[in-house]
């Protein structure tokens, strides 16, 4: 790095700025740039993983084998969840932590910023292998996301060992992101910026960030016993050797339920960003949302059972399980309390990232609820593995961690490129994914409620109704994604007004302390925070 | 109260989009089902859904309340507070209140479900790859249930009928009035046992047994279906519970014993090479024939033919490792389950022999017995 301060204009100074061609994307360590690759990335996978579920509607639509094979259907279900989870929403939190922490903590760029280019680029080779597996001999992984051993090992098709591989790879990657986002908030925040005045979205993500480092390897350790059932003739797994299948199950959801909050508590930061900012009122009960994120994350690590209340557990465990799972509603009560207090007197405007903001409260608090019902052990033997918990986890998703996404992408985007995106279209992007949403995912409580199991590609006559009106609204949901993506490209490439520095009035914070778009280099010197 | 309840459910759920008249078309709710199990586990349901009801209507009337009337738009100044500790407090501990309040009536709900003593009636609800076997231990018969919805049906070429998916070759009779307990287990992957009507859905799981229990007060038929992720045939491995008067229960299970019974004693019968040649040629036509050809002959390289072949003429215990187990991942599937050791032996026979294959072995159903204990 040259030792030139960057105070003056220096746009024809090469050495500051981005390198040309493909190399400056290759090789880069610039946060911004990372954080630009992470987010593409993202909404590639989101694009692939929604068309698997586009054709996993379509075969849905009606009773009967219409459009594909069981067993391919099968690899759609699987595929569809882990590019979701693995490709789409972790990877855009990371896009936005890489955007936004820097510039939200005074730093000017993230702590380990070799490694952060590193830990992206072994996302595209993790999912390269990944997709690849489709097209090998037997196919994908067909044994859900979820991949239950011992469907996954003995009874798994040839090409699970690539699919252990690419688990490996993204695991690393996200290690090495949250090890990256703890380094930059522990030890690059600027002068003044105490640990509780930090936004919450830093702290959200810093909390995260710990979530990950305990349980991806965890998630390791399951592959890695897999990978030995499969190739070297051990037996973890395998009741036939000694082994036992359960102990999968209880090692995958001891990473699996700290996991689904790997994907929410980021959204959780991002949306108590923009409800004040556009309740023009300081976010209610500060203290007490770190402390519930903090709580909730605790929690995660003890309620994992509520994944296998019918696996047989002993009635003790049944019981700790169920009055864990049923505890977390406290602190997860009192985000949505404080929420809704902040707006409360407030002065409300409705631009996209408030309207994706709102939606996300109410539809999450509705995911929630299921949730809570899903806690009661005796009643989730009804809706355990039918269309209710698929319901159930499609809100906290869908509404949760990706409209959470999408109120980000649309809070910052100004930031990001200098220029405002259509309010008009994403107003429409909006309506329409919160449609189509809730046409596609409502009506599989009813399909639970009623008795359709989930990962099925046929049903009963019953349910006929409702899951064509779910396809319909999937289709919608679908298509709309792409006006997203219009929209996002208009506005990179300057179709619309100039962002002015802080384009919404009631927002706080030191990102918009900086023009936009922010510069290539940022908080080269640290900014006093009183 | 109960059903006052489940009405007021499914009309608060059926202002989503659905007219009153469509509601049988439409099903909404979980159904109370036909035992005290099943019906605590609605009732439980309902309550939970009341409570989730209540609050969603305080929270997002406070929250519409201010969507409309704190906007803006119409020149509304914000307040600028951001803590009170009362508040803070109030809405911990009253949600923690509810909860405790909940789990009570859910704990002994559990309690009963977990306690599977003193039952009149053991069967053994055992799940393969894509099928469900129950065995009646008390009486020792035991027999397969499979999916009898058609092809045809399910690829479109036939109207669907009522029960499509939700049928099966041979349903699991049970008595009503009676406390039969059902021991949970797999030969292969995990699956799951699942009866909404009774309130019963228990992981089968490889090398476990897990129990679970129903009391049926009324006869009827019950359906259900497998709800963990088996494989291909996941969707089509339904469950059908057929609870009849015990008088009739007592009638169909004397059937089964003596039919039992009857395969007992062919299988420990001294079969001759004649007799099983003959029962072996029979067998070998209806299950065999069809893709290794009446005169063994086979369609190479699909089907490979069966004169001649080393397997068939040499190697015994491969002979039997195939028959019995199949060959995954070709068309020559697993006959271990599908035939009777009588039928097993007979066919084995038969290949060993016939043809000009003339090796003058014979395999009995007793050595075919000890083969598939020892696996
Ligand atoms: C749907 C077609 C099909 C049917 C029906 C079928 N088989 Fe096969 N069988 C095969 C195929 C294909 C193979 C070759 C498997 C392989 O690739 O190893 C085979 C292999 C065999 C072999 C080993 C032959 C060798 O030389 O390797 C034996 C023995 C055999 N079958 C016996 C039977 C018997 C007994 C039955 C009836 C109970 C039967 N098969 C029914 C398709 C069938
Ligand atoms: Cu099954």
């Amino acid at each position: 790095m040259s030792a030139v301060i960057d105070t003056h204009d220096h746009s024809h100074d090469e050495h500051h700025g981005p390198a040309k061609g493909f190399t400056r994307w290759l090789l880069t360590t610039n946060h911004k740039d990372i954080g630009s690759m992470y987010l593409i990335f993202s909404f590639a996978m989101f694009l692939l993983g929604g068309s698997m579920a586009m054709v996993i509607r379509a075969e849905l639509f009606q009773p009967g084998l219409q459009i594909v094979e069981p067993a391919f259907f099968n690899q759609m279900t699987t595929m569809h969840g882990l590019i979701m989870v693995f490709g789409a929403v972790m990877p855009a939190f990371v896009g936005l932590a890489n955007w936004m922490i820097p510039m939200m903590v005074g730093a000017p760029d993230m702590a380990l910023p070799r490694m952060n280019n590193w830990s992206f680029w072994l996302l595209p080779a993790a999912f390269l292998i990944l997709v690849s597996t489709l097209f090998m001999e037997g196919g994908g992984p067909n044994f859900g996301w979820t991949f239950y051993a011992p469907l996954s090992t003995t009874y798994g098709p040839p090409s699970t060992t690539f699919f252990i591989f690419a688990i490996h790879i993204m695991g690393i990657s996200s290690i090495m992101g949250a090890i990256n986002v703890i380094a930059t908030i522990m030890n690059l925040r600027a002068p003044g910026m105490t640990l509780m005045k930090m936004p919450l979205f830093v702290w959200t993500w810093l909390i995260t960030a710990f979530l990950l480092i305990a349980v991806m390897p965890v998630l390791a350790g399951v592959v890695t016993m897999m990978l030995m059932d499969i190739n070297f003739g051990t037996s973890f797994f395998d009741a036939a050797g000694g082994g036992d299948p359960v102990l999968f199950q209880h090692v995958f959801w001891f990473f699996g339920h700290p996991e689904v909050y790997i994907m929410i508590l980021p959204a959780f930061g991002a949306v108590s960003e923009i409800i004040p900012a556009f309740s023009r009122k300081p976010l209610f009960g500060y203290a007490s949302m770190v402390y519930a994120v903090a709580a909730i994350a605790l929690l995660s690590f003890v309620v994992w059972a509520h994944h296998m209340f019918t696996v047989g557990l002993p009635i003790a465990g049944q019981l700790f399980f169920m009055y864990c799972t049923m505890l977390i509603a406290v602190p997860t009560g009192v985000k949505v309390f404080n929420w809704v207090a902040t707006m409360f007197r407030g002065a409300l405007s409705f631009e996209a990232p408030m309207l994706f903001a709102v939606a996300f409260i109410i539809l999450f608090t509705i995911g929630g609820f299921s949730g809570l019902m899903l806690a009661i052990a005796p009643a989730d033997f009804q809706y355990h593995d039918t269309y209710f918990v698929v319901a159930h986890f499609h809100y906290v998703l869908v509404p949760g961690a990706i409209f959470g996404i999408f109120a980000s992408a649309y809070f910052w985007l100004p930031k990001w490129t200098g220029t405002m995106y259509d309010e008009t279209l994403a107003k429409t992007h909006f309506w329409m994914s919160f449609i189509g949403m809730n046409l596609a995912f409502f009506p599989m409580h009813f399909l639970g409620l009623a008795g359709m199991p989930r990962r099925i590609p046929d049903y009963a006559l019953q349910f006929a109704d409702f899951n064509m009106i779910s396809s319909v609204g999937a289709f919608m949901f679908g298509a709309t994604q792409l006006l997203f993506l219009y929209i996002v490209v208009k506005c990179i490439r300057g179709g619309g007004e100039k962002a002015p520095a802080k384009p919404w009035d009631g927002a706080e914070g030191l990102e918009w302390t900086l023009p936009s778009p922010a510069p290539y280099h940022t908080f080269a010197t640290p900014p006093e925070v009183k | 109260m109960r059903v006052q309840l489940s009405r007021a459910g499914s009309l608060m759920a059926g202002l989503f989009l659905v007219p009153q008249s469509a509601l049988a078309a439409w099903e909404l709710n979980m159904t109370p089902g036909v035992t005290d199990v099943s019906k605590d586990i609605y009732s439980l349901h309902m309550i939970i859904f009341w409570i989730c009801v209540a609050i969603g209507v305080v929270v997002f009337g406070v929250m519409f309340w201010s969507i409309i009337a704190h906007r803006k738009s119409k020149g509304y100044k914000p307040a600028n507070f951001h803590e009170h500790t009362w508040v803070e407090v109030l809405w911990t501990v009253i949600p923690f209140g509810i909860l405790v309040a909940m789990a009570v009536p859910a704990t002994g709900t559990l309690l009963d479900i977990y306690d599977t003593k003193d039952a009149d009636i053991d069967i053994q609800v055992t799940g393969y790859q894509w099928k469900w076997q129950y065995s009646y231990l008390d009486k020792e018969f035991s027999f397969f249930s499979n999916l009898a919805t058609s092809k045809e049906e399910i690829y479109n070429r036939l109207d669907k009928n009522e029960n499509y998916l939700l049928e099966v070759d041979n349903p699991l009779v049970i008595p009503v009035d009676t406390k039969v307990r059902f021991m949970i287990t797999s030969k292969d992957v995990i699956h799951s046992w699942w009866v909404p009507d009774l309130g019963v859905k228990k992981d089968a799981i490889p090398g476990f047994i897990n129990e679970s229990w129903a009391r049926v007060e009324e006869p009827g038929i019950y359906r259900g279906q497998c709800t963990e992720l088996c494989g291909k045939d996941h969707g089509f491995m339904p469950v059908v519970v057929k609870a009849v008067p015990k008088d009739e229960y007592e009638e169909w299970a004397a059937k089964k014993v003596a039919a039992a019974e009857k395969e007992r004693r062919l299988t420990s019968k001294d079969w001759s090479l004649e007799e099983l040649m003959e029962r072996g040629e029979g067998v070998y036509n209806t299950a065999c024939a069809s893709c290794h050809q009446a005169d063994g002959s086979g369609a190479p390289p699909a089907f490979p033919a069966l004169k001649d072949s080393t397997v068939a003429t040499e190697n015994m215990d491969q002979h039997l490792d195939i028959v019995v187990n199949g060959v995954s991942g070709t068309a020559m599937q697993a006959f271990g389950e599908q035939l009777s050791e009588v039928d097993l032996a007979a066919v084995i026979t038969y290949e060993r022999n016939a043809w000009g294959n003339d090796t003058g072995e014979k395999v009995t159903p007793k050595q075919i017995l000890d083969y598939k204990n020892a696996q």
